[in-house]
Formats: C-alpha cells, sequence, structure tokens
C-alpha cells in the first residue's frame, strides 16, 4: 500500500485548492446509520459497504461515500447556496478481487445551488479536470437525465413509464421491460393462463404472511389492464436504442441528439441543457470539442446521480478503478430532505491513485 | 505433517462421504466413541482425518489449515469471495443434492418468475413502507443473484433455521432456502419460482489452493488422487 503521510498530504493539498474554489470544510462521521443507505440503494448496497451494529444504535455502515453524510448534513442547516469540501476515508467491501482497495482517501467538492444547473455543472467538472491536469486521464460524460426524458416521453401507460424509471439503473431489466412492453418478447405462458382464468383466486393455497390476497388481485388488475394496452412502437423502441448507443464527442454527439429529437420531442428540453453546459464548459476552458459523451454512460455504476455524469478513467491501465467521478443527484436530496429538495452535484477524486500515476510518468 | 482431510463430522453427509472414501480403498471411521470427533485413515499412509461442521470447511479450506475438504459447493460459494482462487473443485461427490431456491407463498397467483417479484416488491414496498423481506442463510448468493437479475425494493432478513416457516410467522414474506424434494417447502404453502433456481448444490471434494505441502504430503497427495482416480 502507498505511504499514507504522502497521500494525506496530497488530499490536503487538494482539499485547500477546493477550499479556494469558494467551498467551506465540513467533516462526516465515519459511521453512517444503516437503514438511510439501505432505504436509498436497496441491498445492494450491502455488498459494497460494510455493515456493523451494536445494541443501542443497531446497524451502522462504514460510510462508502461522503454524499449521503454531506447532503443530510446540508438539508439539516445548509444555508443556500453552498459549496462543500471534504477529504477523509471511505470504505468498500472487496468480496471478489482482492486487489481493489478496501478503504481509501476520497477529497471531494459539492455545490448545492438553484440557479443555473449548467453553470454549477461545468463549475465542478472543470475544477476537478484542473487539479488532474497532466495526469494521463481520459474523461467520459454522460447525462441520465437523457434517459430519464426518452421515458417519459414514451407513449405508453404511466405505470410501465414508472416501471422503465425505476430500472434506469439496472440496463439488464430495463432492457426487458422494453422487449415485454413493445411486444418482442411473449408473454411468459404463466402469466397467459393467470389472465385467461376469470377467477385465479379460486383453489389457491392458504393466505399465508403479510402480502394480502387484495394487494394481489390489484397486481392481478394492472396485468390485465396492462395486456390490454398497446404495445410501445417500433419506431419508439428503435429511437431508445438510437440515444442509448450515442458515443461520440460532444459536438457531435449534441448533432445527433438534436436529430434524435425531432422524432422524440420529449428529449429537447434535456438536449438544450446538454447544449448549455456544453457552452458553460467551454466558458471555463474545457476542450468540449474532444471530450468525450456517452448516452450510456453511468447507468450501472451511479445509481443515485440523475443528470449529468462524468468519471476520468487511467488511460491504458483498465485494471485501476476511475481516478475521479461525479455528477449531479437532484433527486437523493429529494428522498433525503423529506419534502425539501435542492439541486446537487458534485464530484470526487482519489489522490492516492494520482500519486500513483503521478510516479508511473517519472 | 501429513495431508489433511476434512469430512462432515455427523449424519448422512458423514455416512456417505465414508461410503465415497471407502468404495475407493480408502477408509475412513470415526475412531473411539460416538461422541468423540476424532477420525482414523485405513488403507493409505500419510492422511489424517479432521471431523468439522460442514459449514466450517470451507473457511479451514480457505485458511489452507486442510488439504483437502467435503462440503456443499453452495456453502463454499456463500463463504469464500472468489471461491475458484482459494479452492479447486476435484470431484462432484454425488450425493448431498439440493438446490438453492427463492419460494413464495403458494397463493400468491401473480408471482410465477422473477419479473413478478420485482413487481410485487415495488408495490408492496409503496403499500406497507418497508421492503419486502426474504429469509435466508444464503446472504451473498441470493444478493448476487437478484442483483443480476435486476429485481429491487427487497431487503434479506437473516434466518439460520426453520427458514420456511417465516412467512407464515409473518417475519418475511418469501424465502431463499436449499430444497432436495421440495416437500417441506409444499408443507409450509409456499412454491419455487420457475426461474428461481440460484444454484444447483451437491457433496463436493474440493483441494485447498492456499495450504503448504511438504515433499513428502506431495507423494501422499499424488497417491491418494490415484487412489480415488482423479488424477
Amino acid at each position: 500500500m502507498r505511504e499514507r503521510a504522502g497521500i494525506r498530504a496530497e488530499a490536503a493539498r487538494l482539499k485547500a485548492l477546493f477550499e479556494v474554489a469558494g467551498a467551506r470544510s465540513v467533516e462526516a462521521p465515519v459511521l453512517v446509520p444503516a437503514e438511510a443507505l439501505l432505504d436509498l440503494y436497496g441491498e445492494d448496497i450491502r455488498a459494497r459497504a460494510y455493515t456493523t451494529s451494536d445494541t443501542l444504535r443497531g446497524e451502522q455502515m462504514l460510510r462508502p461515500d461522503f454524499t449521503v453524510p454531506v447532503v443530510q448534513m446540508h438539508m439539516e442547516h445548509g444555508a443556500e447556496p453552498a459549496r462543500y469540501t471534504y477529504a477523509g476515508e471511505v470504505f468498500r467491501r472487496q468480496e471478489d478481487d482482492a486487489g481493489r482497495a478496501n478503504e481509501y482517501i476520497q477529497v471531494g467538492y459539492e455545490v448545492f445551488e438553484r440557479d443555473n444547473p449548467a453553470a454549477a455543472d461545468a463549475e465542478v467538472f472543470a475544477l476537478i479536470q484542473s487539479v488532474l491536469n497532466g495526469l494521463p486521464l481520459r474523461a467520459a460524460t454522460g447525462d441520465i437525465g437523457l434517459l430519464t426524458a426518452a421515458v417519459s416521453g414514451l407513449r405508453t401507460t404511466d405505470r410501465r413509464k414508472a416501471a422503465l424509471m425505476r430500472h434506469i439503473w439496472r440496463p439488464r431489466r430495463f432492457r426487458a421491460l422494453i422487449d415485454r412492453y413493445s411486444g418482442r418478447a411473449g408473454m411468459p405462458p404463466t402469466r397467459a393462463a393467470l389472465l385467461a382464468d376469470p377467477d385465479p383466486m379460486v383453489g389457491a393455497a392458504p393466505v399465508i404472511g403479510q402480502r394480502s390476497p387484495d394487494e394481489i388481485e390489484a397486481r392481478i388488475a394492472a396485468l390485465r389492464e396492462d395486456a390490454a394496452a398497446a404495445p410501445i412502437s417500433e419506431g419508439e423502441v428503435a429511437l431508445m436504442d438510437a440515444l442509448l448507443s450515442v458515443r461520440e464527442t460532444v459536438p457531435y454527439a449534441l448533432e445527433q441528439l438534436r436529430d434524435l429529437a425531432v422524432d422524440m420531442a420529449a428529449i429537447a428540453p434535456a438536449v438544450e441543457r446538454l447544449k448549455a453546459r456544453a457552452g458553460a464548459m467551454a466558458a471555463r476552458g474545457v476542450d468540449v470539442e474532444r471530450l468525450d459523451f456517452e448516452a450510456s454512460y453511468g447507468r450501472t455504476q451511479m445509481e443515485y446521480y440523475d443528470g449529468f455524469v462524468f468519471g476520468f478513467h487511467a488511460e491504458g491501465r483498465p485494471d485501476l478503478p476511475p481516478v475521479a467521478t461525479g455528477g449531479r443527484y437532484d433527486a437523493l436530496t429529494r428522498v433525503l430532505g423529506q419534502g425539501s429538495e435542492i439541486p446537487a452535484v458534485g464530484g470526487v477524486v482519489r489522490p492516492g491513485l494520482m500519486l500513483t500515476l503521478r510516479e508511473g510518468r517519472e | 505433517m501429513s495431508v489433511k482431510l476434512g469430512v462432515p463430522s455427523k449424519g448422512r453427509l458423514m455416512e456417505k462421504s465414508f461410503d465415497w472414501f471407502g468404495a475407493r480403498g480408502v477408509k475412513l471411521a470415526r475412531s473411539g466413541s460416538d461422541r468423540e470427533y476424532a477420525g482414523a485413515v485405513e488403507g493409505i499412509d500419510g492422511v489424517e482425518l479432521v471431523l468439522l461442521s460442514a459449514s466450517e470447511i470451507p473457511r479451514e479450506l480457505a485458511a489452507g489449515r486442510i488439504h483437502l475438504g467435503v462440503t456443499g459447493t453452495d456453502l463454499v460459494r456463500e463463504k469464500l469471495g472468489g471461491w475458484e482462487r482459494q479452492v479447486e473443485e476435484l470431484a462432484p461427490l454425488g450425493f448431498g443434492q439440493a438446490d438453492l431456491v427463492i419460494a413464495v407463498p403458494g397463493f400468491w397467483v401473480d408471482v410465477d418468475t422473477l419479473d413478478d417479484l420485482d413487481a410485487a416488491a415495488a408495490a408492496f414496498r409503496a403499500r406497507h413502507g418497508f421492503r419486502m423481506r426474504i429469509a435466508t442463510k444464503y446472504h451473498r448468493l441470493v444478493r448476487e443473484f437478484l442483483r443480476e437479475q435486476g429485481v429491487a425494493d427487497y431487503q434479506l432478513v437473516d434466518s439460520q433455521g426453520a427458514t420456511e416457516g417465516t412467512v407464515k410467522n409473518e417475519t418475511a414474506e418469501a424465502i431463499a432456502d436449499i430444497t432436495s424434494s421440495g416437500d417441506t417447502l409444499r408443507a409450509n404453502h409456499l412454491k419455487i419460482l420457475s426461474d428461481g433456481l440460484i444454484l444447483k448444490s451437491q457433496a463436493t471434494l474440493f483441494r485447498s489452493r492456499g495450504s503448504n505441502c511438504s515433499q513428502e504430503d506431495r507423494v501422499v497427495m499424488a497417491e491418494l488422487m490415484a487412489r480415488l482416480e482423479l488424477d
């Protein structure tokens, strides 16, 4: 393992840079109540975070990142707008790859601001890019907001849209749902039999457990309604596929997306936001002409991001995790804020990996 | 030093393991009284029998404290991260067959597939305010399976025994457990999801990748492998 003092010094240097950029330095607890994380991420978080417990506070997790504690802190007593920075260890459970660190230092920069999201996105990206300057990294960007806009614009039932939205971050289930709603995949025979049965609850096994018969009847009614709904058209599925496969530099991606928006009007505002963001980035000196954009980027790794997403990856080192990642997480503040919300965007860098790459250069 | 062979310390698994080795000319037996967990090996020199709980054998193999061990593939996969790097599967032994499956109440006529389970879980969470509970002791295997299949809005609750009773007792809505015939599931008014098979398990002979072998042990191991027709 790299010498900790060196990584700490690098972390302190980065944090000082973030403070110069206007952020207030904040601390966060190492132990986070498990319930908040489980509610947000579901059971999968257990594969990524270490869980511990005592008889007084119940289950706690060693913080897998700072986002949740920083958002909670801000929602409780933060002034607006606010910029925060922090540096400290995060803990990631590793069950398959012993070569990956289970404890490392992250330095972060988070912006909570209502006005001009394009400018805030650009500010975070440009700042993170500037502190990484000189390292052999490739930046990737994406925008989950395009995908959610496309789903909400589908000409189909609200129930189907809600199911697709719920699985934006699970591409495999998302694809299976699209296939079924469009009729590409047939109905499972057991479901066909269920729907053909006028009274499927007759003769069923005894009622046990907390899921009640009326919940089952409600779902059967929903399935019947779904079976009667028109399939999502081939044309719409083709547009969705085309959207998901956009992978270009920002100017060409914008061109392709504008073409798609002609037939997919729902994404037009999201495309405009992307254009505004590109403009704001260029104004901050980011070379957007050569910046990569992938419409599918961030779908599998970054569950709570719901708008702009980005990552910096070490070139020629696919074995290394990204050196920096970030994005917009408005929905997270909505969930944690219990009624209140504030648009938020942020990013983190890993000083340990930066030192590793810098040494590799020398 | 000697080659240490870990075998389940009681019950049918022990007897069947003894039979399997016996049929290949390696006679295993519990020595001393019935209550003493010490073993004897006849028919080959330099092999030591270690009687252990089947659930501890994966850990002992990973630590290299035993060279060989008989246990279920379910336990190895649940307990050892990156199991293939820690142990090598030498031979399935043809007994102790069991399937790790997801089962739900039989009267859930609307739930037959994981797709149904996922949709039911979303509706359940909206109605009850908590994530649908699945009782199991195979936390890692079940979580990995459900993540791969894209099922959300569930939680795993720990159940180390009598898991089939948890739904009736209202401590879970569904279960993930080992079954061989399915009789216990049916008796508890549960049904297996049609695509809910997580793993087919059986008693298997494993070799540790992390144990140290002296030159002498290597010779014994080669001889044992020849005897078991695994060379």
